[in-house]
Protein backbone atom coordinates (compact mmCIF):
# COMPACT_ATOMS: atom_id res chain seq x y z
CA UNK A 1 0.00 0.00 0.00
CA UNK A 2 2.59 2.24 1.08
CA UNK A 3 4.94 1.51 -1.85
CA UNK A 4 1.86 2.34 -4.05
CA UNK A 5 1.40 5.37 -2.86
CA UNK A 6 4.92 6.24 -3.54
CA UNK A 7 5.14 5.07 -6.51
CA UNK A 8 1.85 7.40 -7.58
CA UNK A 9 3.48 10.30 -5.77
CA UNK A 10 6.66 9.94 -8.08
CA UNK A 11 4.44 9.99 -11.07
CA UNK A 12 2.10 13.09 -9.92
CA UNK A 13 5.08 15.55 -9.58
CA UNK A 14 3.82 18.41 -12.08
CA UNK A 15 0.78 18.45 -9.67
CA UNK A 16 2.02 18.08 -6.27
CA UNK A 17 4.81 21.67 -7.63
CA UNK A 18 1.36 23.34 -8.39
CA UNK A 19 0.15 22.85 -4.97
CA UNK A 20 3.54 23.63 -3.34
CA UNK A 21 3.66 26.97 -5.52
CA UNK A 22 0.14 27.61 -4.82
CA UNK A 23 0.84 27.35 -0.91
CA UNK A 24 4.14 28.92 -1.33
CA UNK A 25 2.77 32.32 -3.51
CA UNK A 26 -0.47 32.53 -0.57
CA UNK A 27 2.16 32.46 2.10
CA UNK A 28 4.28 35.05 0.31
CA UNK A 29 1.39 37.44 0.20
CA UNK A 30 0.78 37.41 3.75
CA UNK A 31 4.42 37.67 4.55
CA UNK A 32 5.80 40.11 2.53
CA UNK A 33 2.83 42.63 2.12
CA UNK A 34 5.26 45.42 1.18
CA UNK A 35 6.66 43.50 -1.97
CA UNK A 36 3.64 42.46 -3.99
CA UNK A 37 5.96 41.15 -6.73
CA UNK A 38 6.66 38.04 -5.57
CA UNK A 39 3.73 35.68 -6.13
CA UNK A 40 3.45 36.40 -9.75
CA UNK A 41 6.94 35.23 -9.61
CA UNK A 42 6.05 32.01 -7.66
CA UNK A 43 3.85 31.21 -9.76
CA UNK A 44 5.69 31.57 -13.05
CA UNK A 45 8.40 29.44 -11.40
CA UNK A 46 5.82 26.94 -10.32
CA UNK A 47 4.52 26.47 -13.61
CA UNK A 48 7.59 26.01 -15.76
CA UNK A 49 9.03 23.45 -12.97
CA UNK A 50 5.65 21.82 -13.04
CA UNK A 51 5.34 21.73 -17.56
CA UNK A 52 9.42 20.11 -16.57
CA UNK A 53 7.89 17.38 -15.21
CA UNK A 54 5.14 17.14 -17.43
CA UNK A 55 7.82 16.36 -19.84
CA UNK A 56 9.55 13.92 -18.28
CA UNK A 57 6.54 11.74 -17.56
CA UNK A 58 6.46 11.57 -22.19
CA UNK A 59 6.22 7.72 -22.98
CA UNK A 60 4.26 7.15 -19.61
CA UNK A 61 1.18 4.74 -19.66
CA UNK A 62 0.07 4.01 -15.78
CA UNK A 63 -2.70 4.06 -13.58
CA UNK A 64 -2.02 5.62 -10.30
CA UNK A 65 -3.47 6.46 -6.83
CA UNK A 66 -5.72 2.89 -7.07
CA UNK A 67 -7.16 4.25 -10.60
CA UNK A 68 -8.12 7.37 -9.71
CA UNK A 69 -5.76 8.92 -12.50
CA UNK A 70 -3.94 7.67 -15.17
CA UNK A 71 -0.34 9.32 -16.58
CA UNK A 72 -0.30 8.19 -20.21
CA UNK A 73 0.70 10.24 -23.49
CA UNK A 74 -3.07 11.52 -24.32
CA UNK A 75 -2.87 13.16 -20.59
CA UNK A 76 0.61 14.55 -21.23
CA UNK A 77 -0.13 16.02 -24.12
CA UNK A 78 -3.23 18.02 -22.78
CA UNK A 79 -1.66 19.03 -19.44
CA UNK A 80 1.53 20.45 -21.60
CA UNK A 81 -1.03 22.38 -23.42
CA UNK A 82 -2.71 23.46 -20.38
CA UNK A 83 1.13 24.31 -18.60
CA UNK A 84 2.08 26.55 -21.50
CA UNK A 85 -1.34 28.43 -21.77
CA UNK A 86 -0.72 28.70 -18.33
CA UNK A 87 2.50 30.48 -18.59
CA UNK A 88 1.72 32.33 -21.21
CA UNK A 89 -1.51 33.81 -19.00
CA UNK A 90 0.72 34.41 -16.54
CA UNK A 91 2.80 36.71 -19.31
CA UNK A 92 -0.18 38.23 -20.01
CA UNK A 93 -0.65 39.02 -16.68
CA UNK A 94 2.32 41.33 -15.98
CA UNK A 95 1.25 43.45 -19.16
CA UNK A 96 -2.37 43.63 -18.29
CA UNK A 97 -3.44 47.00 -16.92
CA UNK A 98 -6.84 45.55 -15.59
CA UNK A 99 -4.96 43.02 -13.37
CA UNK A 100 -2.34 45.37 -12.21
CA UNK A 101 -4.41 47.89 -11.17
CA UNK A 102 -5.55 45.50 -8.15
CA UNK A 103 -2.06 45.43 -6.35
CA UNK A 104 -3.58 44.56 -2.99
CA UNK A 105 -5.09 41.47 -4.16
CA UNK A 106 -2.59 40.40 -6.82
CA UNK A 107 -1.44 37.75 -4.84
CA UNK A 108 -4.87 35.85 -4.86
CA UNK A 109 -5.02 36.24 -8.81
CA UNK A 110 -2.15 34.61 -9.43
CA UNK A 111 -2.47 31.65 -6.65
CA UNK A 112 -6.03 31.21 -7.94
CA UNK A 113 -4.60 30.65 -11.73
CA UNK A 114 -2.54 28.26 -10.01
CA UNK A 115 -5.01 26.68 -8.38
CA UNK A 116 -7.37 26.74 -11.85
CA UNK A 117 -4.24 25.21 -13.56
CA UNK A 118 -4.22 21.58 -11.01
CA UNK A 119 -7.77 21.31 -12.06
CA UNK A 120 -7.24 21.30 -15.37
CA UNK A 121 -4.47 18.73 -15.33
CA UNK A 122 -6.54 16.49 -13.41
CA UNK A 123 -9.11 16.72 -15.04
CA UNK A 124 -6.86 15.81 -18.54
CA UNK A 125 -6.05 12.55 -16.34
CA UNK A 126 -9.33 11.55 -14.46
CA UNK A 127 -10.80 8.15 -14.62
CA UNK A 128 -12.71 7.97 -11.93
CA UNK A 129 -16.31 9.53 -11.67
CA UNK A 130 -15.11 10.75 -8.42
CA UNK A 131 -11.89 12.20 -9.72
CA UNK A 132 -14.19 13.65 -12.88
CA UNK A 133 -16.68 15.70 -10.48
CA UNK A 134 -13.91 17.16 -8.05
CA UNK A 135 -11.59 17.72 -10.65
CA UNK A 136 -14.57 19.96 -12.77
CA UNK A 137 -15.20 21.47 -9.35
CA UNK A 138 -11.70 22.43 -8.73
CA UNK A 139 -11.57 24.51 -12.09
CA UNK A 140 -15.45 25.76 -12.34
CA UNK A 141 -15.06 27.53 -8.39
CA UNK A 142 -11.80 29.22 -9.35
CA UNK A 143 -12.95 29.91 -13.00
CA UNK A 144 -16.21 31.45 -11.05
CA UNK A 145 -13.67 33.65 -8.95
CA UNK A 146 -11.36 34.63 -11.50
CA UNK A 147 -14.62 35.90 -13.81
CA UNK A 148 -15.42 38.44 -10.72
CA UNK A 149 -11.43 38.84 -10.36
CA UNK A 150 -11.90 43.12 -11.38
CA UNK A 151 -14.88 43.16 -8.61
CA UNK A 152 -15.27 46.95 -8.88
CA UNK A 153 -16.59 46.36 -12.63
CA UNK A 154 -20.45 45.70 -12.31
CA UNK A 155 -19.98 43.73 -15.52
CA UNK A 156 -17.10 41.57 -14.04
CA UNK A 157 -19.14 40.34 -11.07
CA UNK A 158 -22.17 39.89 -13.70
CA UNK A 159 -20.20 37.39 -15.62
CA UNK A 160 -19.44 35.70 -12.57
CA UNK A 161 -22.68 34.67 -11.12
CA UNK A 162 -24.00 34.29 -14.79
CA UNK A 163 -21.18 31.69 -14.88
CA UNK A 164 -21.87 30.64 -11.45
CA UNK A 165 -25.84 29.80 -12.24
CA UNK A 166 -25.65 28.05 -15.03
CA UNK A 167 -22.01 26.30 -14.04
CA UNK A 168 -23.78 24.61 -10.77
CA UNK A 169 -26.75 23.81 -12.60
CA UNK A 170 -25.28 21.72 -15.52
CA UNK A 171 -23.29 20.28 -12.87
CA UNK A 172 -26.10 19.66 -10.82
CA UNK A 173 -27.33 17.30 -14.06
CA UNK A 174 -23.94 15.75 -15.03
CA UNK A 175 -23.49 14.63 -10.97
CA UNK A 176 -27.50 13.18 -11.67
CA UNK A 177 -26.35 11.50 -14.85
CA UNK A 178 -23.45 10.22 -12.53
CA UNK A 179 -25.70 9.40 -9.73
CA UNK A 180 -27.47 7.08 -12.45
CA UNK A 181 -24.74 5.14 -13.96
CA UNK A 182 -23.23 4.22 -10.81
CA UNK A 183 -26.55 2.28 -9.99
CA UNK A 184 -26.60 0.85 -13.09
CA UNK A 185 -23.14 -0.78 -13.46
CA UNK A 186 -21.80 -0.55 -9.82
CA UNK A 187 -18.65 1.00 -11.00
CA UNK A 188 -17.29 4.51 -10.52
CA UNK A 189 -14.47 3.74 -12.49
CA UNK A 190 -15.08 4.11 -16.69
CA UNK A 191 -13.13 0.84 -16.64
CA UNK A 192 -15.30 -0.87 -14.70
CA UNK A 193 -18.08 0.86 -16.34
CA UNK A 194 -17.28 -0.34 -19.77
CA UNK A 195 -16.89 -3.82 -18.36
CA UNK A 196 -19.83 -3.97 -16.72
CA UNK A 197 -22.32 -2.94 -19.97
CA UNK A 198 -19.90 -5.15 -22.27
CA UNK A 199 -20.55 -8.67 -20.27
CA UNK A 200 -23.56 -7.71 -18.07
CA UNK A 201 -25.93 -5.58 -20.28
CA UNK A 202 -27.85 -2.47 -18.81
CA UNK A 203 -31.37 -1.03 -19.64
CA UNK A 204 -30.57 0.87 -22.46
CA UNK A 205 -33.26 3.86 -21.75
CA UNK A 206 -31.66 4.48 -18.36
CA UNK A 207 -28.07 4.47 -19.85
CA UNK A 208 -29.33 6.59 -22.52
CA UNK A 209 -30.45 9.07 -19.63
CA UNK A 210 -27.54 8.88 -17.84
CA UNK A 211 -25.07 9.24 -20.48
CA UNK A 212 -27.58 12.54 -21.82
CA UNK A 213 -27.02 14.01 -18.44
CA UNK A 214 -23.26 13.94 -18.36
CA UNK A 215 -22.87 15.31 -21.88
CA UNK A 216 -24.65 18.37 -20.71
CA UNK A 217 -21.85 18.26 -17.91
CA UNK A 218 -19.64 18.29 -21.03
CA UNK A 219 -21.22 20.44 -23.19
CA UNK A 220 -21.04 23.01 -20.51
CA UNK A 221 -17.63 22.90 -20.09
CA UNK A 222 -16.57 22.90 -23.96
CA UNK A 223 -19.44 25.62 -24.70
CA UNK A 224 -21.20 23.63 -27.21
CA UNK A 225 -24.68 24.79 -28.60
CA UNK A 226 -27.56 24.55 -26.31
CA UNK A 227 -25.47 24.98 -23.17
CA UNK A 228 -22.93 27.94 -24.82
CA UNK A 229 -25.40 30.72 -23.18
CA UNK A 230 -23.08 31.50 -20.10
CA UNK A 231 -20.00 31.81 -22.62
CA UNK A 232 -20.56 35.23 -24.20
CA UNK A 233 -20.92 37.25 -21.22
CA UNK A 234 -18.56 35.66 -18.74
CA UNK A 235 -16.13 36.04 -21.85
CA UNK A 236 -17.36 39.86 -22.09
CA UNK A 237 -17.11 40.55 -18.55
CA UNK A 238 -14.34 38.59 -17.20
CA UNK A 239 -10.82 40.25 -17.36
CA UNK A 240 -9.36 39.51 -21.03
CA UNK A 241 -6.34 37.46 -19.10
CA UNK A 242 -9.26 35.45 -17.81
CA UNK A 243 -11.02 35.06 -20.65
CA UNK A 244 -8.27 33.77 -22.96
CA UNK A 245 -7.39 31.55 -20.35
CA UNK A 246 -11.12 29.97 -20.08
CA UNK A 247 -11.24 30.21 -24.14
CA UNK A 248 -7.86 27.71 -24.17
CA UNK A 249 -7.71 25.37 -21.46
CA UNK A 250 -11.18 24.68 -20.02
CA UNK A 251 -12.01 23.88 -23.32
CA UNK A 252 -9.03 21.70 -23.89
CA UNK A 253 -9.75 19.69 -20.24
CA UNK A 254 -13.27 19.85 -21.44
CA UNK A 255 -12.36 18.20 -24.78
CA UNK A 256 -10.07 15.75 -22.92
CA UNK A 257 -12.42 14.70 -20.18
CA UNK A 258 -14.95 14.00 -22.96
CA UNK A 259 -13.03 12.28 -25.21
CA UNK A 260 -11.60 10.00 -22.53
CA UNK A 261 -14.72 9.24 -21.31
CA UNK A 262 -16.88 8.42 -24.71
CA UNK A 263 -13.83 6.44 -26.19
CA UNK A 264 -12.97 4.30 -23.54
CA UNK A 265 -16.49 4.07 -21.40
CA UNK A 266 -18.43 3.00 -24.70
CA UNK A 267 -15.79 0.98 -26.87
CA UNK A 268 -16.15 -3.04 -27.41
CA UNK A 269 -13.16 -4.51 -25.12
CA UNK A 270 -14.33 -7.95 -24.78
CA UNK A 271 -12.21 -10.70 -26.57
CA UNK A 272 -13.08 -10.92 -30.14
CA UNK A 273 -14.67 -7.67 -30.41
CA UNK A 274 -13.97 -4.63 -32.64
CA UNK A 275 -12.05 -2.05 -30.18
CA UNK A 276 -11.62 0.49 -33.51
CA UNK A 277 -15.08 1.12 -33.64
CA UNK A 278 -16.84 3.71 -31.32
CA UNK A 279 -19.86 4.18 -29.68
CA UNK A 280 -20.63 0.31 -30.04
CA UNK A 281 -21.91 -0.34 -26.52
CA UNK A 282 -24.51 2.76 -26.73
CA UNK A 283 -27.51 0.51 -28.72
CA UNK A 284 -30.02 2.16 -29.86
CA UNK A 285 -28.90 5.39 -30.96
CA UNK A 286 -26.74 6.71 -33.58
CA UNK A 287 -24.27 8.79 -30.55
CA UNK A 288 -22.60 9.75 -33.48
CA UNK A 289 -25.33 11.50 -35.32
CA UNK A 290 -26.16 13.69 -32.47
CA UNK A 291 -22.88 14.71 -31.67
CA UNK A 292 -22.69 15.47 -35.45
CA UNK A 293 -26.45 17.66 -35.39
CA UNK A 294 -24.52 19.35 -32.02
CA UNK A 295 -21.29 20.31 -33.61
CA UNK A 296 -22.73 21.60 -36.82
CA UNK A 297 -25.43 23.65 -34.43
CA UNK A 298 -22.27 24.67 -32.49
CA UNK A 299 -20.19 26.14 -35.27
CA UNK A 300 -23.48 27.55 -37.22
CA UNK A 301 -24.72 29.56 -34.28
CA UNK A 302 -21.09 30.50 -33.01
CA UNK A 303 -20.54 32.12 -36.37
CA UNK A 304 -23.99 33.64 -37.51
CA UNK A 305 -24.11 35.58 -34.53
CA UNK A 306 -20.67 37.11 -34.35
CA UNK A 307 -21.40 38.69 -37.51
CA UNK A 308 -23.36 41.23 -35.69
CA UNK A 309 -20.71 41.78 -32.75
CA UNK A 310 -19.32 45.47 -32.08
CA UNK A 311 -17.63 44.36 -29.07
CA UNK A 312 -14.45 42.33 -30.17
CA UNK A 313 -14.64 40.27 -26.62
CA UNK A 314 -17.74 39.31 -27.51
CA UNK A 315 -17.06 38.33 -30.98
CA UNK A 316 -14.19 36.47 -30.35
CA UNK A 317 -16.28 34.53 -27.45
CA UNK A 318 -18.24 33.19 -30.13
CA UNK A 319 -15.63 32.84 -32.57
CA UNK A 320 -14.51 30.23 -30.18
CA UNK A 321 -17.64 28.69 -30.26
CA UNK A 322 -17.52 28.32 -33.47
CA UNK A 323 -13.94 26.77 -32.92
CA UNK A 324 -15.75 24.14 -30.18
CA UNK A 325 -18.21 23.07 -32.75
CA UNK A 326 -15.43 22.26 -35.63
CA UNK A 327 -13.45 20.47 -32.80
CA UNK A 328 -16.73 18.36 -31.96
CA UNK A 329 -16.31 17.52 -35.83
CA UNK A 330 -13.62 15.34 -34.73
CA UNK A 331 -15.16 13.90 -31.50
CA UNK A 332 -18.30 12.87 -34.12
CA UNK A 333 -15.61 10.32 -35.90
CA UNK A 334 -13.33 9.71 -32.72
CA UNK A 335 -11.27 7.43 -34.48
CA UNK A 336 -7.51 7.51 -34.50
CA UNK A 337 -7.62 10.16 -37.27
CA UNK A 338 -10.35 12.37 -36.00
CA UNK A 339 -8.72 12.52 -32.05
CA UNK A 340 -5.49 13.11 -33.78
CA UNK A 341 -6.78 15.93 -35.55
CA UNK A 342 -8.18 17.48 -32.52
CA UNK A 343 -4.96 17.60 -30.74
CA UNK A 344 -3.40 19.00 -33.67
CA UNK A 345 -6.26 21.64 -33.88
CA UNK A 346 -6.08 22.50 -30.23
CA UNK A 347 -1.99 23.07 -30.58
CA UNK A 348 -2.93 25.43 -33.46
CA UNK A 349 -5.86 26.88 -31.64
CA UNK A 350 -3.88 27.67 -28.58
CA UNK A 351 -1.49 30.13 -30.27
CA UNK A 352 -3.88 31.97 -32.49
CA UNK A 353 -6.60 32.32 -30.09
CA UNK A 354 -4.50 33.39 -27.01
CA UNK A 355 -2.67 35.75 -29.73
CA UNK A 356 -5.96 37.08 -30.87
CA UNK A 357 -7.16 38.04 -26.66
CA UNK A 358 -3.71 39.26 -26.33
CA UNK A 359 -3.67 41.54 -29.06
CA UNK A 360 -7.25 42.70 -27.57
CA UNK A 361 -5.80 43.32 -24.32
CA UNK A 362 -2.99 45.37 -25.79
CA UNK A 363 -5.27 47.31 -26.99
CA UNK A 364 -7.58 47.87 -24.38
CA UNK A 365 -4.79 48.65 -22.14
CA UNK A 366 -4.04 51.77 -24.23
CA UNK A 367 -7.24 53.07 -25.55
CA UNK A 368 -9.53 51.55 -22.64
CA UNK A 369 -11.83 50.67 -25.55
CA UNK A 370 -12.85 46.68 -26.99
CA UNK A 371 -15.53 47.83 -29.57
CA UNK A 372 -14.76 47.31 -33.52
CA UNK A 373 -14.50 51.10 -33.96
CA UNK A 374 -11.87 51.66 -31.85
CA UNK A 375 -9.21 49.37 -34.02
CA UNK A 376 -10.33 52.27 -37.27
CA UNK A 377 -6.48 53.13 -38.35
CA UNK A 378 -4.86 50.86 -35.92
CA UNK A 379 -2.70 50.14 -39.35
CA UNK A 380 -1.28 53.31 -39.20
CA UNK A 381 -1.26 53.70 -35.59
CA UNK A 382 0.68 50.51 -34.57
CA UNK A 383 1.83 48.95 -37.72
CA UNK A 384 3.28 45.68 -35.76
CA UNK A 385 0.34 44.59 -33.35
CA UNK A 386 -1.85 45.40 -36.27
CA UNK A 387 0.12 42.82 -38.82
CA UNK A 388 0.39 40.32 -35.86
CA UNK A 389 -3.82 40.83 -35.17
CA UNK A 390 -3.79 39.85 -39.13
CA UNK A 391 -2.13 36.91 -39.04
CA UNK A 392 -3.84 35.35 -35.78
CA UNK A 393 -7.11 36.46 -37.63
CA UNK A 394 -6.55 34.49 -40.71
CA UNK A 395 -5.35 31.97 -39.03
CA UNK A 396 -8.13 31.50 -36.94
CA UNK A 397 -10.23 31.90 -40.21
CA UNK A 398 -8.49 28.48 -41.45
CA UNK A 399 -6.49 29.86 -44.69
CA UNK A 400 -2.98 29.11 -45.48
CA UNK A 401 -0.43 30.05 -45.16
CA UNK A 402 -0.81 29.78 -41.54
CA UNK A 403 -1.50 27.22 -38.64
CA UNK A 404 -5.28 27.26 -38.87
CA UNK A 405 -5.06 26.33 -41.96
CA UNK A 406 -3.26 23.08 -40.95
CA UNK A 407 -5.66 22.60 -37.88
CA UNK A 408 -8.60 22.87 -40.66
CA UNK A 409 -7.34 20.20 -43.16
CA UNK A 410 -6.48 17.33 -40.71
CA UNK A 411 -9.76 17.85 -39.12
CA UNK A 412 -11.62 17.54 -42.87
CA UNK A 413 -9.52 14.77 -44.05
CA UNK A 414 -10.31 12.65 -41.10
CA UNK A 415 -14.08 13.43 -42.31
CA UNK A 416 -13.25 12.23 -45.44
CA UNK A 417 -11.50 9.31 -44.28
CA UNK A 418 -14.99 7.93 -41.83
CA UNK A 419 -17.34 9.12 -45.13
CA UNK A 420 -18.57 12.28 -43.17
CA UNK A 421 -18.28 14.48 -46.61
CA UNK A 422 -21.84 16.66 -45.92
CA UNK A 423 -20.18 17.88 -42.09
CA UNK A 424 -17.28 18.24 -43.87
CA UNK A 425 -18.72 20.12 -46.48
CA UNK A 426 -20.78 22.30 -42.97
CA UNK A 427 -17.40 22.88 -41.67
CA UNK A 428 -16.30 24.71 -44.97
CA UNK A 429 -19.19 26.53 -45.39
CA UNK A 430 -19.25 28.01 -41.67
CA UNK A 431 -15.13 29.34 -42.21
CA UNK A 432 -16.69 31.15 -45.41
CA UNK A 433 -19.12 32.82 -42.90
CA UNK A 434 -16.09 33.03 -40.54
CA UNK A 435 -14.09 34.95 -43.09
CA UNK A 436 -16.82 37.74 -43.04
CA UNK A 437 -16.83 38.84 -39.83
CA UNK A 438 -12.59 38.63 -39.38
CA UNK A 439 -12.40 40.89 -42.31
CA UNK A 440 -14.65 43.19 -40.69
CA UNK A 441 -11.93 43.31 -37.88
CA UNK A 442 -8.88 44.20 -40.79
CA UNK A 443 -11.18 46.67 -42.81
CA UNK A 444 -11.41 48.86 -39.48
CA UNK A 445 -7.71 48.46 -38.87
CA UNK A 446 -6.15 49.32 -42.43
CA UNK A 447 -8.70 50.72 -44.41
CA UNK A 448 -11.00 53.23 -42.21
CA UNK A 449 -9.13 56.20 -40.77
CA UNK A 450 -8.72 56.79 -37.36
CA UNK A 451 -11.90 58.42 -35.66
CA UNK A 452 -10.36 61.21 -33.62
CA UNK A 453 -6.99 60.34 -32.42
CA UNK A 454 -4.45 59.55 -35.02
CA UNK A 455 -1.46 59.37 -32.31
CA UNK A 456 1.02 56.08 -32.86
CA UNK A 457 0.41 53.68 -29.65
CA UNK A 458 3.16 52.93 -28.32
CA UNK A 459 4.07 49.51 -26.88
CA UNK A 460 7.56 48.36 -24.67
CA UNK A 461 9.64 46.27 -25.77
CA UNK A 462 8.83 43.02 -23.64
CA UNK A 463 5.34 43.10 -24.98
CA UNK A 464 6.12 42.99 -28.24
CA UNK A 465 8.28 40.26 -27.52
CA UNK A 466 5.46 38.50 -26.42
CA UNK A 467 3.24 39.05 -29.26
CA UNK A 468 6.37 38.03 -31.37
CA UNK A 469 6.34 34.55 -29.43
CA UNK A 470 3.11 34.01 -30.37
CA UNK A 471 3.61 34.93 -34.08
CA UNK A 472 6.03 32.93 -35.11
CA UNK A 473 4.12 29.69 -34.30
CA UNK A 474 1.16 30.51 -36.01
CA UNK A 475 3.11 30.82 -39.17
CA UNK A 476 5.45 28.27 -38.10
CA UNK A 477 3.48 25.36 -37.76
CA UNK A 478 1.31 26.02 -41.07
CA UNK A 479 4.54 25.66 -43.44
CA UNK A 480 6.35 23.14 -41.28
CA UNK A 481 3.72 21.26 -39.52
CA UNK A 482 5.71 17.56 -39.46
CA UNK A 483 6.32 18.05 -35.81
CA UNK A 484 3.09 19.16 -34.85
CA UNK A 485 1.58 15.57 -36.47
CA UNK A 486 4.07 13.45 -35.10
CA UNK A 487 3.34 14.87 -31.70
CA UNK A 488 -0.09 14.87 -31.75
CA UNK A 489 -0.18 11.21 -33.35
CA UNK A 490 2.28 9.96 -30.49
CA UNK A 491 -0.25 11.70 -27.79
CA UNK A 492 -3.65 9.47 -28.67
CA UNK A 493 -2.12 6.84 -26.68
CA UNK A 494 -4.65 5.90 -24.07
CA UNK A 495 -4.55 4.07 -21.17
CA UNK A 496 -6.68 0.86 -21.18
CA UNK A 497 -7.25 0.96 -24.82
CA UNK A 498 -5.73 -1.34 -27.48
CA UNK B 1 -39.79 -2.01 3.59
CA UNK B 2 -39.24 0.41 1.36
CA UNK B 3 -38.03 -0.30 -1.79
CA UNK B 4 -35.23 1.40 -3.85
CA UNK B 5 -37.84 2.38 -6.64
CA UNK B 6 -38.98 4.67 -3.95
CA UNK B 7 -35.91 6.15 -3.13
CA UNK B 8 -35.01 6.73 -6.49
CA UNK B 9 -38.63 8.33 -7.54
CA UNK B 10 -38.49 10.65 -4.40
CA UNK B 11 -35.46 11.76 -5.65
CA UNK B 12 -36.17 11.94 -8.78
CA UNK B 13 -38.87 14.56 -8.14
CA UNK B 14 -36.10 16.32 -5.66
CA UNK B 15 -34.37 16.87 -8.59
CA UNK B 16 -37.11 17.84 -10.97
CA UNK B 17 -38.08 20.28 -8.29
CA UNK B 18 -34.83 21.85 -7.92
CA UNK B 19 -34.11 21.90 -11.78
CA UNK B 20 -37.36 24.28 -12.13
CA UNK B 21 -36.39 26.34 -9.14
CA UNK B 22 -33.41 27.03 -11.18
CA UNK B 23 -35.18 28.13 -14.12
CA UNK B 24 -38.02 29.98 -12.96
CA UNK B 25 -37.18 31.62 -9.28
CA UNK B 26 -35.36 35.15 -9.98
CA UNK B 27 -34.18 35.83 -6.58
CA UNK B 28 -30.67 34.20 -6.87
CA UNK B 29 -30.55 32.97 -3.32
CA UNK B 30 -33.84 30.82 -4.50
CA UNK B 31 -31.49 29.83 -7.13
CA UNK B 32 -29.05 28.88 -5.15
CA UNK B 33 -31.29 26.70 -2.88
CA UNK B 34 -32.90 24.91 -5.83
CA UNK B 35 -28.87 23.93 -6.85
CA UNK B 36 -28.42 22.47 -3.21
CA UNK B 37 -31.97 20.75 -3.62
CA UNK B 38 -30.59 19.13 -6.97
CA UNK B 39 -27.59 18.42 -5.33
CA UNK B 40 -28.86 16.44 -2.22
CA UNK B 41 -31.29 14.47 -4.92
CA UNK B 42 -27.97 13.29 -6.28
CA UNK B 43 -26.66 12.28 -2.90
CA UNK B 44 -30.02 10.17 -2.43
CA UNK B 45 -29.62 8.59 -5.26
CA UNK B 46 -26.17 7.26 -4.29
CA UNK B 47 -27.55 6.31 -1.30
CA UNK B 48 -29.91 4.69 -2.29
CA UNK B 49 -28.14 2.87 -4.94
CA UNK B 50 -25.07 1.74 -2.22
CA UNK B 51 -27.55 0.05 -0.24
CA UNK B 52 -29.43 -1.70 -2.96
CA UNK B 53 -25.94 -2.48 -4.48
CA UNK B 54 -24.38 -3.72 -1.03
CA UNK B 55 -21.45 -1.56 -2.21
CA UNK B 56 -20.07 1.41 -0.14
CA UNK B 57 -18.30 3.20 -2.82
CA UNK B 58 -21.76 5.30 -3.07
CA UNK B 59 -21.43 6.34 0.28
CA UNK B 60 -18.27 7.45 0.17
CA UNK B 61 -19.16 9.66 -3.03
CA UNK B 62 -21.87 11.09 -1.30
CA UNK B 63 -19.42 12.72 1.33
CA UNK B 64 -17.13 14.17 -1.68
CA UNK B 65 -21.00 15.70 -3.11
CA UNK B 66 -21.52 17.05 0.39
CA UNK B 67 -18.01 19.09 0.27
CA UNK B 68 -18.58 20.34 -3.37
CA UNK B 69 -21.80 22.06 -2.21
CA UNK B 70 -20.88 23.64 0.65
CA UNK B 71 -17.33 25.04 -1.64
CA UNK B 72 -20.04 25.77 -3.98
CA UNK B 73 -22.37 27.31 -1.11
CA UNK B 74 -19.65 29.26 -0.29
CA UNK B 75 -18.61 31.09 -3.70
CA UNK B 76 -21.70 32.17 -4.64
CA UNK B 77 -22.70 33.50 -1.51
CA UNK B 78 -19.40 35.73 -1.97
CA UNK B 79 -20.49 36.57 -5.96
CA UNK B 80 -24.12 37.46 -5.04
CA UNK B 81 -22.52 39.42 -2.38
CA UNK B 82 -20.10 41.44 -4.27
CA UNK B 83 -22.86 41.75 -7.09
CA UNK B 84 -25.20 42.94 -4.01
CA UNK B 85 -22.80 45.98 -3.12
CA UNK B 86 -22.60 47.13 -6.60
CA UNK B 87 -26.21 47.08 -7.33
CA UNK B 88 -28.18 46.29 -4.49
CA UNK B 89 -30.41 43.90 -5.74
CA UNK B 90 -30.49 39.73 -6.12
CA UNK B 91 -32.88 39.28 -8.39
CA UNK B 92 -31.78 37.78 -11.60
CA UNK B 93 -34.10 40.14 -14.10
CA UNK B 94 -32.37 43.39 -13.19
CA UNK B 95 -28.93 41.46 -13.34
CA UNK B 96 -28.38 42.55 -17.35
CA UNK B 97 -25.88 44.49 -18.33
CA UNK B 98 -24.38 41.67 -20.79
CA UNK B 99 -27.06 40.19 -23.45
CA UNK B 100 -26.08 39.37 -27.25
Amino acid sequence: MVEQILESLSRFLPETVLVGALCLAILSDLVFRQNRGIAPLIALGGLFLSLYYVTEQAGVSQQIFSGMIVVDPFAVFFKFLIGVTAILIVLFSFYSSEVQSTQKRIGEYFSLILALTLGMYLMAGAVNLLMMVLAIELTSLTSYILAGYTREAPDSSEASLKYMIYGALSTGLMLYGISILYGLTGATDIYGINASIAYNGVNEVTLLIAVILILVGFGYKISAVPFHFWTPDVYEGAPVTITAFLSVASKAAGFAMMIRFFRVSFIDLTPGGFPDEMWVLLQGIEWNKIVAIISVLTMTLGNLVAVWQDNLKRLLAYSSIAHAGYMLMGVVVLSNAGVAAVLIYFMVYLFMNLGAFYVVMLVANKTGKEDIDSYKGLGYRSPIVAVSFVIFLISLTGLPPTAGFIGKLYLFAALFEAKWIWLAVVGALNSVVSLYYYVRVLRNMFLRDPAEDKSPIEFSTAQIVVLIALVIPTILFGLYFAPLVDFANASIVMFGVR
Amino acid sequence: MISVEQYLALSAVMFVIGVVGVLVRRNAIIVFMSIELMLNSVNLTLVAFSAYLGDVTGQMLVFFVMTVAAAEAAVGLAIIIALYRIRQTVNIDDINILKW
